[in-house]
């Protein structure tokens, strides 16, 4: 009997550490996905009841709790909404969060995991516990700068250091109003969600980093041209055929360049000048001839593709599709692409990617909003220092392209950015949406050239309400030239 | 051990209840025996046996001491969590199972003084945190007086320690009860059906597990699960012999003859009928699972477990595939945070917030009364497991596990050192069913196991619950003294 007795033991004793091991597992790795779990009440209770954690932008909140009187304790509050809002998103009770707000959520309500000493601490002191106070990357005066430079225009501006990857400005419009989302009437909270998203102007979209994205048009020239020199089969004064019109291969479609006519003028045309004039035919016939693979590879270098970019919020992949259907994509399709037009879609901060990794000697910087995360004692929690990304092309063609850009401002289709006495280096984009569509005007860069402190790319959407007789050049050239004097006039 | 000196004892044990009728009967007469003594004889009786040394009392005094800090801390605790404040009457409320636990000690001094220590003290401990977990719901909720479950929980617990403290008084002897087996059958037989019984019984939440006596509401299984350890031991240690040797061998393993299958057949068609007509996997589960072990320490044979395991299995997956409550348990056990499972009637959603509440609370809880158990579905019972975690974190639930693989380690020994048979296997049986029952709750709440509807014991709320475990340890009391009071007879 005692042989039995034994081994029921052993299976009473294994039933014991089964409840061990999963209990265990539950509140240590399991934790973190339960508590950021959207339907998680308790977490959007704890986040109303403790202090909730600034966001501070140049030393300034622009997302506080405020104490009140009622059950919840605090009141959130967004002193500059329309400026911020696409940024900080918002913290609501029952319809979700969003933006900084929703990604730094655990650090902004003090259960991260790097904060537990801090709690316990707060628990054995009996101090009420915060969240931790989250530092943005953004320039006050840039993040002005670029909202107005916008205007009424439907887009979206981003500007980041080149050398570290902190984003200095990050508008999209149309924006919104936080603060009614921040209520603490959950009826109240939901009229005014409900109104935001049936608003035909998607305020709610942080265009710069997600959405439907956008055609990239020209500015993806950049890409193209980056897989051509890496590529080590061309240099800036490779020649194409120039024709006035091409027919792409297998296909009753032809193309032309956007000024009309050949590039330039005469039988060829070289690379700098198609990136210069911002030619079509000749990056058409370029990508062509590096072939699918090539273009695709040089692209996810960049960015593209990559859906694990956090900013700390989720980035929404840019996309250079080289299938469709299921079937590799054809040479027409191709040609397209190369030049930013088919089924190219981009967000504003790929493209500033781009023009960042060209304009950092070809390394690319994680882009991050984090410059810091403090404690309410001021110390860091958390080490947000600079990470690299990648290099996605070499120094060497990050100089060529350098000099390249700066032509196109100096001396070619980028003329609306010149800054007097500043070199600076740029691109801009016309991108066609559909017959009859108003375009999608771009333009990316970099300033000073010799020594960047900013890339920028810039987006405004419907053709600044002019339909399809604008260009980039027109109307997102001078509005980045406004946001990057922001940041060299400091 | 041999075979043969298992049967000695139990021969010893039927000798006695022959040989010994002044014992036997006197002891089921009960308080017969101390009122045929005069008060003064009495008196000195008890003052005799108070002044012996009682070492193990004094450790269980100074451990009751412990658990009553414990349970009155937890409850200011609760109080200053969720209030901010102090509110006396509530720990004059709860004093009382303090004060009738100090009795239950007293009485232990006279009746059982080689009873095991570590029973009550371990009892109460969980019992008082139960109660302050309870109350803190009831605080949330803004439950008052006799509609706070907390207070009723106090005073079934306060009915539960006087039920047990009679029966151990009453059972002086507990060889008298391997002789009512079968009456302990018919009275399980009886409990079960008693929900069944239209006008008695209750449709709860998901199982027909409760009856209703004018105000009161009671779960006969809680109590079915005594008398049927009571069955099974008595049972088995008279038929072991047939039950364990007879039979074909197969693949190396002794099976039971057609005619011996019987009782387990029996046991499964009741497992069975309480999974189908009451929709109860949990207790379907514990009934089986507490036969399959008592018919396993009595036999030796694992061929029964082979048997039992695949009997079971297989109607449960017969009964799952017709019975949609079954299907839902399983599936919301296997993708909870799926959101259709989530938002599905009946579905994961008290599951996973029962799993939000772990996660809130950590490692070291969010503290008695700062959490927000309340937000769970049936917080301050079936999912007491959750609101104790969020609460009192990880180190909390390790502190409560332990608490009861100790109290069922407690209940094994006897099984280890126990003189007769009969005495061994019931303290296995109903130690284990103490066991099962955690592993269940708790695997339902933390997804080890799917989902059932049983409660913690001692610590969820509900009278029968308490009731019924309280008497289990006065069982366990009862069994432990004898075994140290007598010396083994046995050797082997």
């Amino acid at each position: 009997m005692n042989k039995e007795l034994k081994r029921v033991s052993f299976v009473v004793l294994a039933m014991f550490v089964a409840l061990f091991i999963s209990s265990s597992y539950i509140t240590t790795i399991q934790a973190d996905s339960l508590r950021a779990d959207g339907r998680n009440y308790r977490s959007l209770l704890a986040s109303y009841s403790a202090q909730r954690g600034p966001i501070v932008v140049g030393g300034q909140p622009v997302a506080q709790s405020v104490p009140v009187d009622d059950v919840y304790e605090f009141q959130r509050t967004y002193p500059q909404p329309e400026l911020y809002a696409p940024v900080t998103g918002y913290y609501t009770l029952g319809q979700g969060s969003r933006g900084v707000e929703d990604a730094m959520n655990e650090y902004l309500t003090g259960n991260a995991n790097s904060q537990f000493f801090d709690q316990i601490n707060s628990l054995l002191t009996g101090q009420d516990p915060e969240g931790a106070t989250v530092e943005l990357t953004l320039d006050p005066a840039v993040q002005q700068a670029a909202y107005d430079a916008l205007g009424d225009n439907a887009g979206s501006v981003v500007a980041m250091d080149p050398a570290t990857g902190k984003i200095l400005a990050m508008v999209s419009k149309q924006s919104y109003d936080p603060n009614p989302l921040a209520s603490h009437d959950p009826e109240a909270v939901k009229s005014s969600y409900d109104a935001l998203v049936a608003d035909p102007g998607n305020p709610l979209q942080n265009r710069a980093i997600q959405g439907d994205l956008y055609a990239p048009g020209s500015t993806f020239k950049l890409v193209t041209v980056a897989a051509a020199l890496e590529s080590g089969e061309y240099t800036p004064d490779s020649t194409f055929p120039n024709p006035a019109t091409l027919q792409l291969p297998g296909s009753t479609f032809s193309i032309n360049n956007a000024e009309g006519g050949s590039c330039g003028g005469g039988e060829t045309a070289t690379i700098a000048t198609a990136l210069r004039l911002s030619c079509n035919i000749p990056m058409a016939q370029l990508g062509q001839a590096l072939g699918a693979d090539a273009m695709a590879e040089q692209a996810a270098a960049f960015g593209f593709g990559d859906d694990s970019i956090e900013i700390p919020q989720e980035v929404t992949p840019s996309r250079f599709p080289v299938e469709r259907d299921g079937e590799p994509i054809d040479d027409a399709t191709l040609m397209l692409q190369s030049f930013g037009q088919g089924s190219d879609r981009v967000t504003p901060l790929q493209m500033a990617m781009v023009s960042s990794a060209i304009a950092n000697g070809g390394t690319l910087m994680d882009p991050t909003l984090v410059e810091s995360v403090l404690n309410p004692d001021l110390s860091p929690v958390e080490d947000f220092s600079p990470s690299e990304y990648g290099k996605p092309v070499s120094t060497a063609t990050a100089q060529t392209m350098t000099g390249m850009m700066v032509q196109d401002v100096a001396d070619g289709a980028a003329s609306g950015a010149r800054i007097a006495g500043v070199d600076v280096a740029g691109k801009t984009g016309t991108a066609e949406n559909g017959q009859g569509d108003p375009y999608t005007l771009w333009f990316t860069g970099f300033a000073p050239a010799a020594d960047p402190e900013v890339a920028i790319s810039v987006v405004v959407e419907n053709g600044g309400g002019l339909g399809q007789s604008a260009f980039g050049n027109s109307v997102a050239s001078p509005i980045a030239k406004k946001v990057l004097e922001a940041v060299l006039n400091k | 051990m041999p075979s043969t000196d298992d049967q000695r004892a139990s021969d010893d044990a039927s000798t006695e209840l022959i040989g010994k009728p002044a014992g036997g009967a006197g002891a089921s007469r009960g308080p017969a025996r101390p009122s045929s003594d005069s008060p003064q004889n009495l008196t000195q009786a008890i003052t005799l046996r108070l002044r012996q040394p009682a070492r193990l009392r004094n450790l269980e005094l100074l451990m009751l001491v412990i658990a009553a800090g414990i349970c009155a801390g937890a409850i200011v605790l609760v109080q200053l969590g969720a209030t901010g404040a102090i509110d006396a009457s509530v720990l004059v409320a709860g004093s009382a199972v303090l004060g009738l636990a100090l009795i239950f000690h007293l009485v232990l001094r006279v009746v059982a003084r080689e009873a095991d220590p570590f029973l009550l003290p371990i009892a109460l401990t969980l019992n008082g945190i139960g109660i302050s977990m309870i109350y803190r719901i009831d605080l949330a909720y803004g439950r008052e007086g006799w509609a706070a479950f907390g207070v009723k929980q106090i005073a079934w617990t306060v009915m539960a320690m006087t039920i047990a403290l009679v029966a151990l008084v009453v059972i002086r002897n507990y060889r008298v009860l391997s002789r009512y087996r079968y009456i302990a059958m018919f009275v399980s037989i009886a409990l079960l059906l008693l929900p069944l019984i239209p006008g008695l019984g209750r449709d709860g939440l998901n199982a027909r597990v409760w009856i209703d006596i004018g105000p009161f509401s009671f779960q006969p299984g809680e109590i079915a699960k005594i008398t049927l350890a009571i069955f099974f031991a008595g049972y088995l240690v008279t038929a072991r012999d047939n039950l364990s040797l007879m039979g074909p061998k197969i693949l190396g393993m002794r099976f039971p003859r057609a005619r011996d299958l019987g009782p387990i057949l029996v046991v499964w068609v009741v497992a069975m009928g309480v999974l189908i007509f009451q929709r109860d996997l949990g207790t379907s589960l514990l009934y089986f699972g507490l036969f399959l072990v008592m018919i396993y320490i009595g036999t030796g044979r694992g061929s029964w477990i082979v048997l039992g395991l695949t009997l079971f299995l297989g109607g449960a997956i017969v009964a799952s595939t017709f019975l949609g409550y079954v299907q839902g348990r399983f599936r919301a056990w296997l993708n909870p945070f799926d959101p259709t499972e989530y938002s599905a009637d009946g579905g994961s959603f008290q599951l996973v917030t029962g799993l939000f509440g772990f996660a809130n609370g950590g490692l070291v809880g969010t503290g008695l009364g700062q959490g927000r158990p309340q937000t769970t579905p049936l917080a301050e019972s079936d999912y007491i497991f959750a609101s104790l975690g969020e609460e009192l974190g990880l180190a909390g639930i390790f502190a409560i596990l332990a608490l009861y693989l100790l109290l069922v380690s407690r209940g094994f020994r006897i099984g280890f050192v126990g003189q007769d048979d009969f005495g061994r296997m019931l303290g296995v049986g109903i130690s284990f069913v103490i066991a099962l029952q955690v592993f269940v709750v708790m695997g339902g709440v933390t997804r080890v196991i799917p989902l059932t509807g049983l409660t913690a014991p001692f610590m969820a709320a509900g009278g029968s619950s308490l009731v019924a475990n309280w008497v289990i340890v006065a069982i366990l009391l009862r069994l432990s003294d004898s075994v140290r009071d007598q010396p083994r007879m046995v050797i082997g």
